[in-house]
């Protein structure tokens, strides 16, 4: 396949970017999308060129740091992260435009790469259940109906890629947000820090310059692992109860 | 192990509410909900007119005695418009602070831009301006009579035939009625999803709810315009 | 014969710290012998943690928990990203849920079993004792493993072994664990205990009078060159499997801290035993940039076999019963297609050398859920693996429920790696090495779901009791400024930097771990002989001297730079794929993963050579393509006497 790409070049943080083009030939419809942009490296580094820099690592899903607007779409045309989206599903001849995610708290540090260190910080701000190494009690002291387990892990599945910031028009980070409240907050064992989870999360998540849910549902449609959009409003609810509850 | 206690937050349970985004958009839907039912009301009553100027106007002079003997003549009026006001004002102000937020928090766009949500979705920030400008008009029209053509105090059923008199007004009315529907489509689901009522079982009810207030509330207060244009209400 | 091949046997290195006496007694003798540092003073104590795996991220987090001061680096861009997130299948642990025989005895047994001998004993045993605790670590984290209708938890079986023990949160089992390590390490950071270090690489190690003392590590997004003290490091940087270019390991996964580690005197024990994962994808294409591994949960219920007949082009589907060779279940009747790793990479690679391999290039074999689908549904064959079958078609383009899987071996996990005794110390004092990174507790062979087991276990329990025997018996000072190794340390860092940046030449970095990693497969991959090993041996140096005339390097030093990054761990790779070379060689017995085609029994199994190959073999750097001085350390079996594996 030949395609022509337009990919958003920045030098650093402080720099001003733009798209550039460039021709790729020769790309195996097997490749992954980061395949064709290594391929596109190998070749701009031979040429004397800067290759395009872009986070990437496990490249099987799973580490979520992968993430590029591909025409548009955070991760690209299919239900998946950048690196296991394949270049079968595209023609000959594309024309495809590549962005990094854009929001205000993601900057960008170069080409394609963003800072999502908010999102640490959001975690740091109640998304854990204080336990102590050694302070556990046996793990079947606690049964917990597969129904809340299944539930859990369903929420807890988020790979913390960003594309639920990068597709929202507003650049809220409510569906990361929510599904560590909803993983952590079905559980008999978070529910001591039911309250203070949510409300801390949901402050820090304020303060970093995220903003708010308008209920586009646009996250949930671009998130690899199919968070359902449910989350959002199970934290609506648990920080409305909890903002209730808290003294 | 030396982890700080949390510190103790602001006291008031509404100032804490108002300062978080999903406490503004916890408020807005609230308030969205008091206009929505106090809508249902409103439409419900416009379509007293069909049933003639007596009829129409006597309802009118039954809501300034509502409450009473317990509330004096109009008291009951003047509290549905403060709650009203109220409703109105804190969703405008939590609209226009979060949308702020929003664009502040959404500074560059894509180069192309493959929108994946409803039109009423999209709409909801202008049709929301529109909304607002039209409530002026609206207020001014036929409640203070300011740009009412016939402008008689206590005569609401020919004021109402007079100022649909005139085909801009319809037109106007009907636009606006319009973007109500799309307003409340997405706002009703909006709602429950903010307020944490929605759940994946509920949501095909509240999204069906939503399509059918929309469809209601359009319908019925289009009907008075296309009533008086048709000469049904004259 | 190259000079490098010429190495010379130095003094047996032992391990000094386990106590004598009854194995199951030795963990507790040795907490209670440990020194401990009061908790007073716990927080004047720095400890560096290199890596926010599952090791890493529970070993910093633990201790910051103790009252230490954690200063912690990672070269993704947070924490949550470490390779430990891609395990898939679950985690060991002899809670015996099932009443079916399990014990820690049975666990420490099958470990040592299935490492082919190899591991010593007093670490094994300790790793199944820390097991149970394990489990209850992390379900009071709130990790969501798979649970029963009756609340508790469910188990499924693994390679290697015939007890159910494998705790599992469907196949992202490593992604859930690493996230409640993550979650424990971010409160900590919140807290501010932890001081962490996202996108930073360590790239030296700084050894003052001895000890190790803090490292030289490079911030990935300024470029800047920086020294961090402490008063012990500790390294969680994984493996090195990712010396081969095509692994199932994160793409920037790589061995430069231990190697740098290892170049400041750090012994490197058993860099050949390297695993071969039985159930990968197979390649698809000169463009490929890793391997993507199936879970070998799915061996569960999946059948292998190939074609009968060589160059069988049929369909899987027209390929009638009677013509098919479910060679596992032929070969290993008890066993059957759950025989250990080693073993069923093996066989795949003997039927495609036949010429029975299927797909293209015939470098394949197929992995067929037929016979499950019939026997318990679609729908409870979705439940149990549906992501991975997601996974494979995404990537292959077919349908695991109508045609069968291709698998094929790939590298996956190294066993070998720094040298640590029962405290997990290396040889330098100061410094400590767990989970991947270093060498203890799997030998030759690591069964299934005990990668996370292990690196659980040291990060949460083994090195948390341990450091403190270090920390309490070591003055607590200063290095003082300006220290001349340090000055060393930094310039060695700054100097090969500019070096790479300054060659401009004519191949990309990836061209030469392209280069590296295909010569690695084919002679110190899945079967290794003296001509290939001694070929490869040949080869490494000029590869190595090329690489420095001819790698041409993009950019500059002052910014983020992936390919500066990716030449710099290229570097590192050139001298360690010499050792793991040399230690293939010199190791002329088969054993676990490391397969030599000289010593093998009349029907192809693995030969081991217990009287001569006992031992660990742990290498002291003498420079680069200098040869490296070896140390044993003898093995005593006490408790599980070694025997030919037989998995029939």
């Amino acid at each position: 396949m030949k395609l022509t790409l337009r990919i958003w070049r920045q030098r650093d943080a402080d720099s001003a970017g733009a798209m550039t083009t460039y021709e790729v030939d020769g790309i195996s419809e097997d490749m992954s999308f980061l395949e064709m942009l290594d391929h596109l490296n190998e070749e701009l580094i031979l040429a004397g060129d800067e290759p395009v820099a872009f986070d990437h690592d496990c490249r099987e899903g799973i580490c979520g740091a992968c993430g590029m607007v591909i025409n548009g779409q955070a991760h690209g045309p299919e239900r998946t992260t950048t690196c296991q989206l394949h270049m079968r599903h595209f023609r000959d001849g594309d024309v495809i435009d590549v962005e990094p995610w854009r929001a205000a708290a993601f900057p960008v540090v170069k080409d394609l790469v963003v800072d999502r260190s908010a999102f640490d910080r959001i975690i740091g701000a109640g998304g854990y259940v204080s336990v102590p190494t050694g302070a556990a009690p046996e793990a079947h002291a606690t049964p917990v109906p597969k129904e809340a387990a299944d539930l859990a892990f369903e929420h807890a599945e988020c790979i913390g890629c960003g594309a639920c910031v990068a597709a929202c028009p507003n650049g809220s980070a409510m569906l990361f947000t929510s599904a560590k409240v909803v993983h952590l907050n079905v559980l008999p064992q978070g529910a001591p820090e039911r309250e203070s989870r949510v409300l801390g999360m949901v402050s820090a998540m304020d303060e970093q310059g995220f903003g708010g849910c308008t209920n586009t549902g646009e996250c949930a449609v671009a998130c690899p692992k199919g968070i359902p959009l449910s989350a959002i409003g199970t934290m609506n609810r648990e920080y409305l109860r909890a903002s209730v509850k808290r003294r | 192990m030396a982890l700080a206690t949390r510190t103790e937050r602001s006291p008031s349970l509404i100032g804490f509410v108002w300062h978080s985004t999903v406490g503004k958009k916890a408020v807005m839907a609230v308030t969205g909900l008091v206009m929505l039912a106090y809508l249902v009301a409103h439409m419900l009553g416009n379509l007293k007119i069909f049933f003639g100027a007596g009829e129409f106007n006597a309802y009118a002079h039954w809501l300034r005695t509502l409450g009473g003997p317990v509330l004096h003549h109009e008291w009951f009026l003047w509290i549905v418009r403060a709650v009203l006001a109220a409703s109105v004002v804190l969703h405008g102000v939590a609209a226009y602070q979060l949308s702020r937020r929003d664009l502040a928090a959404r500074p560059a766009r894509y180069e192309r831009r493959r929108a994946r949500t409803s039109y009423a979705t999209r709409t909801m920030r202008w049709g929301g301006v529109v909304l607002g400008l039209f409530l002026v008009w609206h207020l001014l029209d036929l409640t203070t009579l300011t740009v009412n053509p016939n402008a008689q105090q206590g005569h609401p059923y020919e004021n109402l035939v007079a100022s649909f008199g005139r085909w801009y007004v319809n037109v106007v009315y009907i636009v606006a009625m319009l973007a109500l529907g799309l307003h409340i489509r997405h706002g009703f689901w909006s709602a429950a999803q903010t307020l944490g009522a929605n759940s994946p079982r509920r949501d095909r009810a509240f999204k069906a709810t939503a399509d059918g207030l929309a469809a209601l509330l359009t319908l019925g207060f289009v009907a008075v315009p296309i009533g008086v244009m048709t000469g049904i209400v004259s | 014969m190259t000079e490098y091949t010429r190495y010379r046997t130095g003094d047996p290195v032992a391990d000094t710290k386990a106590p004598d006496g009854p194995i199951a007694e030795r963990w507790d003798r040795r907490r209670f012998e440990a020194k401990l540092v009061n908790p007073a003073n716990r927080r004047k104590h720095t400890v560096i943690v290199v890596g926010t795996g599952l090791a890493g991220g529970s070993a910093g987090a633990t201790l910051a928990e103790q009252g230490y001061r954690v200063v912690q680096f990672c070269y993704q861009d947070s924490p949550r990203r470490a390779h430990s997130i891609a395990a898939q299948g679950g985690i060991n642990a002899a809670k015996n849920y099932r009443n079916d025989g399990d014990s820690i005895q049975r666990l420490f047994y099958d470990t040592v079993k299935g490492g082919d001998f190899r591991a010593r004993e007093s670490n094994v045993h300790r790793l199944a004792q820390v097991s149970v605790e394990i489990i209850d670590q992390c379900v009071a984290q709130g990790v969501p493993f798979a649970r029963e209708y009756g609340g508790l938890l469910d188990t499924r079986s693994f390679g290697g072994v015939q007890v159910s023990r494998t705790f599992y949160a469907r196949g992202q089992t490593g992604q859930q664990l690493l996230l409640g390590a993550y979650q424990a390490l971010s409160r900590q950071i919140a807290a501010g205990t932890v001081e962490m270090h996202p996108r930073t690489e360590m790239l030296d190690l700084i050894v003052v009078d001895g000890r190790a003392r803090g490292i030289v590590a490079r911030d990935l997004v300024t470029g800047a060159v920086g020294t961090y003290f402490a008063d012990a490091v500790v390294l969680a940087s994984g493996g090195y499997g990712n010396v081969f270019h095509l692994s199932t390991n994160a793409k920037n996964s790589n061995a430069t801290a231990v190697w740098r580690a290892h170049r400041r005197g750090a012994y490197f024990a058993n860099p050949c035993f390297t695993q071969i994962h039985p159930t990968c994808i197979p390649r698809s294409g000169d463009h490929q940039s890793k391997l993507t591994l199936m879970s070998e949960s799915l061996r569960n219920d999946g059948r292998i076999w190939v074609p009968k007949a060589k160059g069988d082009t049929r369909a899987p589907a027209d390929i009638p019963e009677d013509e098919r060779d479910y060679y596992l279940e032929r070969i290993y009747p008890s066993f059957g297609n759950l025989v250990p790793r080693d073993i069923a990479s093996r066989a795949a690679k003997n039927v495609c050398d036949e010429g029975r391999g299927v797909g293209p290039g015939g470098q394949g074999v197929y992995l067929d859920f037929a016979d499950a689908i019939r026997r318990m549904g679609r729908a409870a064959v979705e439940a149990k693996y549906g992501n991975l079958f997601e996974m494979y078609e995404r990537i292959t383009a077919e349908d695991p429920y109508e045609v069968p899987m291709r698998i094929y071996p790939a590298i996956h996990y190294t066993m070998g790696g720094l040298w640590v005794d029962y405290d997990l110390q290396t040889t330098i004092p100061g410094l400590f090495a767990i989970g991947e990174a270093n060498f203890s507790d799997h030998g030759a062979n690591r069964l299934g779901a005990s990668a996370l087991m292990q690196g659980l276990a040291d990060g949460y329990f083994v090195l948390p009791s341990t450091i403190n025997d270090y920390l309490a018996r070591h003055p607590h000072d200063e290095v003082p400024a300006g220290h001349p190794a340090v000055a060393e340390a930094v310039a060695e860092v700054t100097g090969r930097l500019e070096r790479l940046l300054a060659v401009d030449g004519d191949r990309t970095p990836d061209s030469f771990h392209r280069e590296l990693g295909e010569l690695l497969w084919d002679e110190c991959g899945m079967a290794r002989s003296d001509a290939g090993l001694r070929k490869a041996l040949g080869r490494i140096p000029e590869l190595r001297a090329e690489f420095w005339r001819r790698v041409k390097v993009p950019g500059s030093g002052e910014e983020l730079n992936q390919s500066l990054e990716k030449a710099n761990r290229i570097v590192d790779y050139l001298e360690l794929a010499e050792l793991m070379c040399l230690d293939a060689l010199h190791r002329t017995e088969s054993c676990g993963g490391h397969f030599r085609e000289e010593s093998q029994t009349p029907d192809g199994e693995a030969a081991r050579r217990d009287e001569e190959f006992a031992y660990a073999a742990a290498w002291e750097f003498t420079g680069t393509g200098t040869a490296p001085v070896l140390h044993k350390e003898d093995l005593r079996f006490e408790y599980v006497h070694p025997t030919q594996r037989s998995y029939a």
